[in-house]
């Protein structure tokens, strides 16, 4: 571990330890936050207990598939975009100014389309986590060098296997920064619009929690939700962290 | 002995944009490459010899003329048998050094044994064996050029073009680049056509050596050097290799003054 890792560890847990002691000494009070250490033994026993495992499954399950379908469509329309100059010069503005729109205003117009069920939940999350994905794409694929593309030629390789073995290897780095961004649009998208209209998943039970003051749900949910999303951004910035030390560019 | 590469009326006339005229970059070229020889392009710069290498390849359209591979028009695409090796680093950085030698095989589904076979002698030959799984990024410039003329000799084209391979490498690095170039055609039996702006690499390494005029190009002259086929870089201590480099130079300095712009002193 090197120096700002251990700086970067010793203030986290400075900061989760300043919580534990104003929480026990009574700074904030017990219907605020409960105590870190608390939070964390609520966490273990909701997880032993299996009580939250099908909201669980069901935030995970509706997440993976936005996040599936955002990578995949994602990266064909950004393919797709950047051969075709009319349409990304087209397609440019709206990249621009897209997270601008808040799409959750869109939600009631979801579920009048698609009914309350998961539909407008994972639309919500794709809708967030695609246009990430397909403006990483085009910015990796404008800087596969040129030499690149005319080794594909020398090759005879067609527009498909171009794209499979020369230009979507070479722009790797700038999928990966497109995958970690879709991840945590899938979860903030899945989850938010599991918190403003729908019956089941970690964003209802936080929210159902929340509102009968059920601290010692809402807070091991809370703490679980940030934990499972960090843990795979983690995972995902070690494996972009091997990509490029094998370019050279650590 | 007949010509495995035919070029008549060749030109290339890149069109005009918005704003400015269309350039005449290239040609009329007549020319013949011989199958087994080595022969090497010189010209000043922006003379369009880069062009003249794509045009050959297939990478570029021509605008009038014609070009026979074999006997068989260049049309649009690389001909089968044709390698190209690029200036600039072309090794794919996502792949080992084994993997990246290996991608014209295992495009063209050559069976399990063969690649294995036709790899490691690609490894042996060009030095790279103790860095068959090393990354393109820890490898020199030099070492990284030898990776892309082994990804193109394992195809064993018939004709190696070469667009200025060691332009980026030192000196040294260059002579010895050299040698083993010559040890590869010779072992090979290839047609190799060189691009180079370096009289002395084109002296050193070339049977024949055409001079080009500054844009738009023209082979001005066609130089052969009588090298022995069993030759290396020590023949550069030889009063002919001063006397054909002085020659080269003499075809090219006034084209090399145009190119910058200036009229020859005198002329």
């Amino acid at each position: 571990m090197n120096r700002a890792a251990r700086y970067r560890l010793a203030a986290i847990l400075g900061i989760v330890l300043l919580l534990e002691l104003l929480c026990r000494s009574g700074v904030i009070d017990r219907l605020t936050m409960p105590p870190p250490s608390v939070i964390l033994r609520d966490l273990v026993l909701i997880l032993a207990s299996g009580s939250m495992n099908k909201a669980m499954l069901k935030t995970f399950i509706n997440v993976s598939i936005a996040f599936g379908l955002s990578v995949v469509i994602g990266v064909v329309l950004g393919v797709a975009i950047h051969g075709w100059r009319l349409v990304r010069q087209g397609l440019d503005p709206l990249f621009a100014t897209y997270y601008a729109i808040p799409v959750y205003a869109f939600y009631p117009l979801f579920i009048v389309l698609f009914g309350l069920g998961d539909v407008p939940q994972i639309l919500i999350g794709f809708m967030l986590a695609v246009v990430a994905m397909i403006v990483n794409t085009l910015n990796g694929l404008d800087r596969v060098s040129r030499v690149l593309l005319k080794t594909a030629r020398v090759y005879r390789l067609g527009a498909v296997a171009t794209a499979m073995r020369i230009t979507l290897p070479s722009a790797a780095p700038y999928l990966m920064t497109g995958i970690k961004l879709a991840v945590a649009y899938a979860f903030i998208g899945v989850i938010g619009a599991e918190f403003i209209m729908s019956q089941t998943g970690m964003g209802y039970e936080i929210s159902f929690a929340y509102n009968n003051l059920d601290n010692a749900t809402m807070y091991p949910l809370i703490l679980l939700v940030l934990a499972v999303s960090t843990g795979i951004n983690v995972a995902l910035s070690h494996w972009e962290k091997i990509i490029m030390q094998r370019r050279g560019q650590s | 002995m007949h010509a495995q590469v035919l070029l008549r009326g060749v030109t290339r006339v890149y069109s005009a944009g918005a704003l400015d005229r269309p350039v005449h970059a290239l040609g009329p070229i007549d020319l013949e490459l011989r199958r087994g020889e080595f022969f090497a392009v010189v010209g000043p710069s922006g003379c369009g010899k880069s062009t003249l290498l794509e045009l050959i390849a297939g990478l570029s359209p021509m605008t009038e003329g014609s070009i026979d591979f074999e006997g068989r028009p260049i049309a649009g695409s690389v001909p089968d048998g044709v390698g190209v090796v690029f200036q600039e680093d072309a090794c794919f950085p996502w792949l080992t050094v084994t993997d990246n030698i290996a991608f014209g095989l295992r495009q063209a589904g050559t069976e399990t044994g063969e690649l294995r076979r036709r790899l490691d002698h690609a490894l042996e030959l060009m030095g790279l064996t103790e860095f068959a799984q090393a990354y393109p990024a820890q490898l020199s410039g030099g070492m990284r050029q030898r990776v892309c003329i082994a990804r193109t000799l394992v195809l064993q084209p018939r004709l190696i073009l070469l667009d200025e391979p060691f332009g980026a490498l030192d000196q040294q690095t260059r002579l010895l680049m050299g040698d083993e170039l010559l040890r590869l055609w010779r072992d090979t039996g290839s047609t190799v056509l060189l691009i180079t702006h370096a009289l002395d690499e084109a002296t050193m390494l070339a049977d024949r050596i055409a001079v080009m005029s500054a844009r738009p190009g023209r082979i001005l002259e066609i130089v052969e050097t009588r090298w022995p086929r069993e030759r290396d870089s020590r023949i550069v201590a030889e009063a002919s290799f001063g006397e054909i480099t002085g020659r080269l130079w003499r075809a090219l300095r006034e084209e090399s003054l145009k190119a910058i712009g200036k009229k020859a002193a005198g002329a």
